[in-house]
C-alpha cells in the first residue's frame, strides 16, 4: 500500500494481527484501510475487476492476499507486512497466517510486533489457533494485546455472546500472565467498530479498532537495563580496530571499562565511531548500531558480549529453558544442533525435557524424548562451550535464542535460568580474577607480535606409564628448537613446592593451583605442555576452566585403543612414533590458532 | 525523526550480518533512490568503507544519465563495481518491442543470472521494500533462491528476533533485503537527513514532469510534477495516492508475481 497523510509520521508502530483461520483477520485488515482510506488510487477497484474476472464475490480480505495462489486456497500463507498512517504514527501492519501449519508465519511475524490484535469469530468462538496464538504471544513476550471479537452481525450483535468469549478467553490468557487491554465487538464485513462506532451495539462504550490502535504505546527503549553489546564484527579498514555491533541494553560511553564474556577480558572505551556525523559521540543508547575502538588491542571476537564489569551477564553451558519447535524434523535428544544467542553461535544439545506443553489447552502432554513440529516445552539446554546471556525477564534481548537445524532456524526459546554445575565454583574465580587482574605495561598482543605465536596449553591424559611425558618432553624440545616460547609444567613439580602445605586429601585445591600457575604463564605469552599423573580426567576439565578463553589441545594416550575423555583433541597409543605424534599435535595446534 | 534513526539501525545491522556471515556477497545497484540509500547505509555501516562490490546490470537501454551518474559516484566513493550485460540477447536483438515480459526476462533476470553464475556470490543484497506491491511484502530480511533463482513463498523458515538465514545448501544463495521496512517516503526523508546525492532524474527539469521510479528508458514514465527539490519530493508525495510503480509497464496484468518467482529483483 503506497497510502501517506500530509502530516510527516513522528513514530514507528508495528502491529501483529493474529487468530484462528478463517475468523476474520484480513477481512478486518481489509475494512480498516479501506474506511482510512489508506488505498492507492486504482488498488480497489484492480481488486474488484480480478474477482468479477474470476466470478467471486468482491471481499476485502483480497486486498490482502497478494498472490493469486492464496486467493484460490483462501488463506493467508505467509506474513505480509503493510503500512498506514494515522494521527502521526505510521503502522506496520503484520498479517499473520491463523492455520496451523503456518505457525512459523506467525511466529516470524508477531516475533517483531510491539503490540498484537488478536481476532476470535463470534460464531465459532474461542478455537485452537486461538489460544495457541495468545500462548505464542506470551512466549514472545508481547504485553500489549487487544482482542477483536469479529463477525458480531452474524449473531445479532448479541450481547451475551461477546461476554461469554470474553470471559473465557480472559481466564485462558490469566494463566498466561497476558492481560489484554480489551475485548471489542466487531463486524469486519460492515464495518462496525472497526473506524467508526457502531449504533447497532449500543452496549459497548469502549473504542473502535482504530481507535485502540492509537492507544497502544511504544514500548520503552531498553535504555535503562544494564549494559549489553554483543560483538556483531571486528573492523580493521584502515588505522582503527572498530569493534563493531548494536547497543541492545543500556548505554555506551566513552571511558567506560567493559568486560567481554566469556573471555573475560577488559578494555577501556576509547572512542565511538561514526560516519557522515559532525562530531564523534560521547554516548549512544540502547538500539544503536555502532562501533567503538579500545584503548588496548585485545583479542575480542563475534559472540562476546561486552558489558560492564558490575552487571555483567551469566557465563554457563547449562540453562533451563522454554522453547517451541517449527521444524519438519524433531527436535530430539541425543542429536546435536546449532544455538545462536544475540551473535554468538555454538553447538548445542537437548539434555532433559521436562514437559511438553499443549499451547492450546495448556495441559502436559505425555513424557516424549522429541519436540514435534508446533511443540512447546520446558527444557534443558547443555552447550559444548559456556557462552553468556541473561536470564528473559532481566534482560529479554540477551535472554532468547533460536535453534538451527541444518541450513534452517527452526525453532526459538527464552531462558528461564542458568543452571550450576561442578564447574560454577572454578568459572566465578576466573571471572573474578580476570576482572581484577593488574596488568603489567605489556600486552599481550605485544607478546604474541615478538613471539610470533598465540599462548596455549596442551594437556596430557592418560594412565601412568602411557607415554605422556616422553611425547611431552619431546614437543617441549621440538617446539623450542623452532623458536617458540614453550615451557613443559610437570604437575609434580608443584607438588614438591607450591602444594607443600597440602595433604593428599587436597586434591581439588592442587588442580586449582595448577590451573592458577598454568594461566600466569599463558598471560606470560607462553606455551605450556602440561604433563601430571596425579590428576583425574574431571580435573583436566577443572584446568580448562580456569585458563579459559586460551586455547586448548587435549592429548589422550594409552596402551590400547579405549574411549577417550570429553573433549580429547587427539589421541594416540603408547606405541606411537614420537615425531608423527608431535607433527600432528603441531598441525592441531595450527588448526586452532596458536601457532599462526 | 527517530523513525529515520530506527530504520537505519536495522538495516545496518542486517547488512553487517550479511557481510560477516556471508564470504562472497554483493549489492545490487540500479542505481534509483533506493538502491542508492543501500550503498549509503553501507558506508555507514563500515564506517566509510565500501567492501561489498557493487551489482549492475546494463541492460542498455537505461537513461544514458543513469551510467553517468553511476560512474561519478563509483570514482568519487571508491566503489568496487561489477556491470552484467546479456551481451548474447542483446546481440540477438531482445528490445521491449518483442514484448516487455519477455525483455525483462532476458535482460535483466537473465543478465542477473549469468553475473550470479559467473561470480558465484552466495549472498545478494537487494534495495527491496515491503511497500512497493503485494509480492515484496511477503519476503524475509534473508529469503533463500534455489539453484533455478526460484523462491518458495510458501515453505520459508521463521525468521525472529534479527536472528537470519545465513546458512545455505551448495548451489543456491541468499537474497538480503535490508530496506524491507521502509516506506517510498522513508526513503525521501533519509536522503534529505544524510544530504545522499540522488540522481537528478528524480527531480523536474524544467519540462515540468519527472522520474519517480527509475528503469528503462522505453518502458519507464515520467510524472507530471514540478518538484525539483527533495523536500517538494516529500511534500509531493505526502498528498498522492498513486502507487509508486505506476510508471512501470511490467506491473500491469499480474506481471511482476511472475518476474519475481523466476529471479526478478
Amino acid at each position: 500500500m503506497n497510502n501517506e497523510t500530509a502530516a510527516p509520521s513522528k513514530e514507528h508502530f508495528q502491529i501483529v494481527f493474529v487468530g484462528h483461520v478463517d475468523h476474520g483477520k484480513s477481512t478486518l485488515l481489509g475494512r480498516l484501510y479501506a474506511d482510512t482510506d489508506s488505498l492507492p488510487i486504482g488498488h480497489l477497484d484492480k481488486v474488484r475487476d480480478i474477482c468479477t474476472q474470476q466470478g467471486k464475490t468482491f471481499e476485502y480480505a483480497f486486498l490482502f492476499d497478494a498472490f493469486l495462489e492464496e486467493q484460490e486456497q483462501g488463506i493467508t500463507i505467509d506474513t505480509a507486512r503493510t503500512f498506514f498512517n494515522w494521527e502521526n504514527r505510521q503502522y506496520i501492519i503484520i498479517d499473520a497466517p491463523g492455520h496451523k501449519e503456518f505457525l512459523k508465519n506467525m511466529i516470524s511475524g508477531a516475533a517483531r510486533a510491539e503490540a498484537a490484535v488478536l481476532i476470535i469469530d463470534a460464531v465459532e468462538g474461542v478455537r485452537e489457533q486461538s489460544r495457541r496464538h495468545g500462548y505464542m504471544l506470551s512466549l514472545l513476550g508481547i504485553r500489549q494485546v487487544v482482542v477483536v471479537v469479529n463477525k458480531m452481525d452474524l449473531v445479532e450483535y448479541d450481547e451475551r455472546v461477546f461476554t461469554a468469549i470474553e470471559k473465557e478467553f480472559r481466564a485462558f490468557l490469566r494463566e498466561l500472565n497476558v492481560v489484554p487491554q480489551r475485548f471489542i465487538p466487531a463486524s469486519a464485513r460492515n464495518g462496525d467498530n472497526v473506524v467508526r462506532k457502531s449504533d447497532l451495539m449500543p452496549w459497548y462504550q469502549g473504542p473502535s479498532v482504530l481507535e485502540s490502535l492509537g492507544l497502544f504505546m511504544k514500548l520503552p527503549a531498553r535504555t535503562d537495563l544494564p549494559f549489553r553489546f554483543p560483538v556483531q564484527d571486528v573492523y580493521k579498514f584502515d588505522a582503527r580496530r572498530i569493534i563493531a555491533g548494536r547497543v541492545e541494553a543500556g548505554e555506551l560511553r566513552v571511558g567506560d571499562t567493559l568486560v567481554f564474556s566469556p573471555s573475560n577480558k577488559t578494555a577501556l572505551v576509547k572512542t565511538i565511531e561514526g560516519f557522515n556525523v559532525p562530531y564523534l559521540p560521547v554516548a549512544v543508547s540502547a538500539g544503536k548500531s555502532t562501533g567503538f575502538t579500545l584503548d588496548e588491542q585485545i583479542f575480542v571476537e563475534r559472540g562476546e558480549i561486552a558489558s560492564l564489569k558490575e552487571s555483567s551477564p551469566e557465563v554457563s553451558d547449562h540453562f533451563r529453558a522454554n522453547v517451541f519447535w517449527m521444524g519438519r524434523e524433531p527436535l530430539a535428544m541425543g542429536r546435536k544442533y546449532l544455538l545462536r544467542l544475540a551473535t554468538r553461535e555454538v553447538e548445542m544439545e537437548l539434555e532433559s525435557i521436562a514437559r511438553i506443553i499443549d499451547a492450546s489447552t495448556l495441559c502436559q502432554v505425555g513424557i516424549k524424548d522429541r519436540l514435534e513440529r508446533n511443540d512447546v516445552a520446558e527444557v534443558i539446554i547443555r552447550t559444548k562451550k559456556p557462552i553468556a546471556f541473561d536470564c528473559y525477564a532481566d534482560v529479554d534481548v540477551t535472554g532468547r535464542f533460536v535453534i538451527i537445524d541444518g541450513c534452517d532456524i527452526w525453532g526459538g526459546g527464552i531462558i528461564m535460568e542458568s543452571l550450576k554445575d561442578e564447574q560454577e565454583q572454578f568459572r566465578r574465580e576466573a571471572r573474578l580474577r580476570d576482572f581484577q587482574w593488574r596488568r603489567g605495561e605489556v600486552q599481550l598482543s605485544e607478546r604474541v607480535q615478538r613471539n610470533g605465536h598465540n599462548a596455549g596449553i596442551i594437556l596430557f591424559t592418560g594412565e601412568r606409564g602411557s607415554g605422556k611425558a616422553r611425547l611431552a618432553r619431546h614437543l617441549e624440545r621440538r617446539l623450542f628448537d623452532s623458536g617458540r616460547q614453550v615451557y613443559l609444567l610437570d604437575g609434580k613439580n608443584l607438588q614438591i613446592g607450591l602444594d607443600i602445605d597440602l595433604s593428599g586429601e587436597d586434591k581439588d585445591e592442587m588442580v586449582r593451583r595448577f590451573g592458577e600457575v598454568a594461566q600466569v604463564l599463558l598471560r606470560a605469552g607462553q606455551i605450556v605442555v602440561s604433563t601430571t599423573n596425579t590428576f583425574a580426567q574431571a580435573d583436566h576439565q577443572i584446568i580448562r576452566t580456569l585458563v579459559h578463553p586460551h586455547p586448548v589441545v587435549m592429548v589422550h594416550m594409552s596402551f590400547v585403543r579405549e574411549a577417550v575423555p570429553e573433549n580429547t583433541d587427539l589421541a594416540f597409543l603408547e606405541s606411537e612414533d614420537l615425531k608423527t605424534a608431535a607433527k600432528r599435535i603441531v598441525e592441531t595446534m595450527e588448526e586452532i590458532g596458536v601457532l599462526l | 525523526m527517530k523513525h529515520l534513526e530506527e530504520l537505519e539501525d536495522k538495516s545496518i545491522y542486517i547488512m553487517r550480518e550479511a557481510y560477516k556471515n556471508f564470504d562472497n556477497i554483493c549489492m545490487l545497484w540500479s542505481i534509483g533512490k533506493d538502491s542508492t540509500v543501500l550503498l549509503w547505509l553501507m558506508r555507514k555501516a563500515f564506517f566509510g568503507h565500501s567492501p561489498i562490490p557493487l551489482v549492475h546490470i546494463d541492460t542498455s537501454y537505461k537513461v544514458p544519465e543513469m551510467i553517468t551518474y553511476r560512474d561519478k559516484l563509483a570514482d568519487e566513493w571508491g566503489l568496487t563495481m561489477v556491470v552484467g550485460q546479456n551481451r548474447k540477447a542483446l546481440d540477438e536483438g531482445m528490445n521491449p518491442s518483442l514484448g516487455r515480459l519477455e525483455c525483462c526476462t532476458a535482460l535483466k533476470t537473465e543478465g542477473l543470472r549469468i553475473v550470479l553464475d559467473e561470480k558465484k556470490y552466495n549472498g545478494v543484497i537487494v534495495g527491496v521494500r515491503s511497500d512497493e506491491e503485494g509480492t515484496r511484502a511477503k519476503e524475509r530480511y534473508f529469503s533463500a533462491r534455489d539453484k533455478n533463482n526460484d523462491w518458495d513463498f510458501r515453505d520459508q523458515p521463521p525468521e525472529l528476533w534479527d536472528q537470519f538465514k545465513t546458512r545455505f545448501e551448495p548451489g543456491t544463495h541468499v537474497r538480503i533485503h535490508p530496506l524491507l521496512d521502509w516506506t517510498e517516503i522513508n526513503v525521501w526523508e533519509y536522503i534529505k537527513k544524510e544530504s545522499i546525492p540522488v540522481i537528478p532524474l528524480y527531480f523536474d527539469q524544467g519540462n515540468g514532469t519527472r522520474y519517480r521510479s527509475l528503469g528503462c528508458a522505453p518502458c519507464t514514465g515520467t510524472i507530471k510534477s514540478t518538484a525539483r527539490t527533495v523536500d517538494e519530493v516529500i511534500a509531493e508525495l505526502r498528498t498522492t495516492k498513486v502507487a509508486e510503480r505506476s510508471g512501470r509497464a511490467q506491473d500491469a496484468d499480474r506481471g511482476m508475481e511472475k518476474l519475481r518467482k523466476d529471479g526478478y529483483m
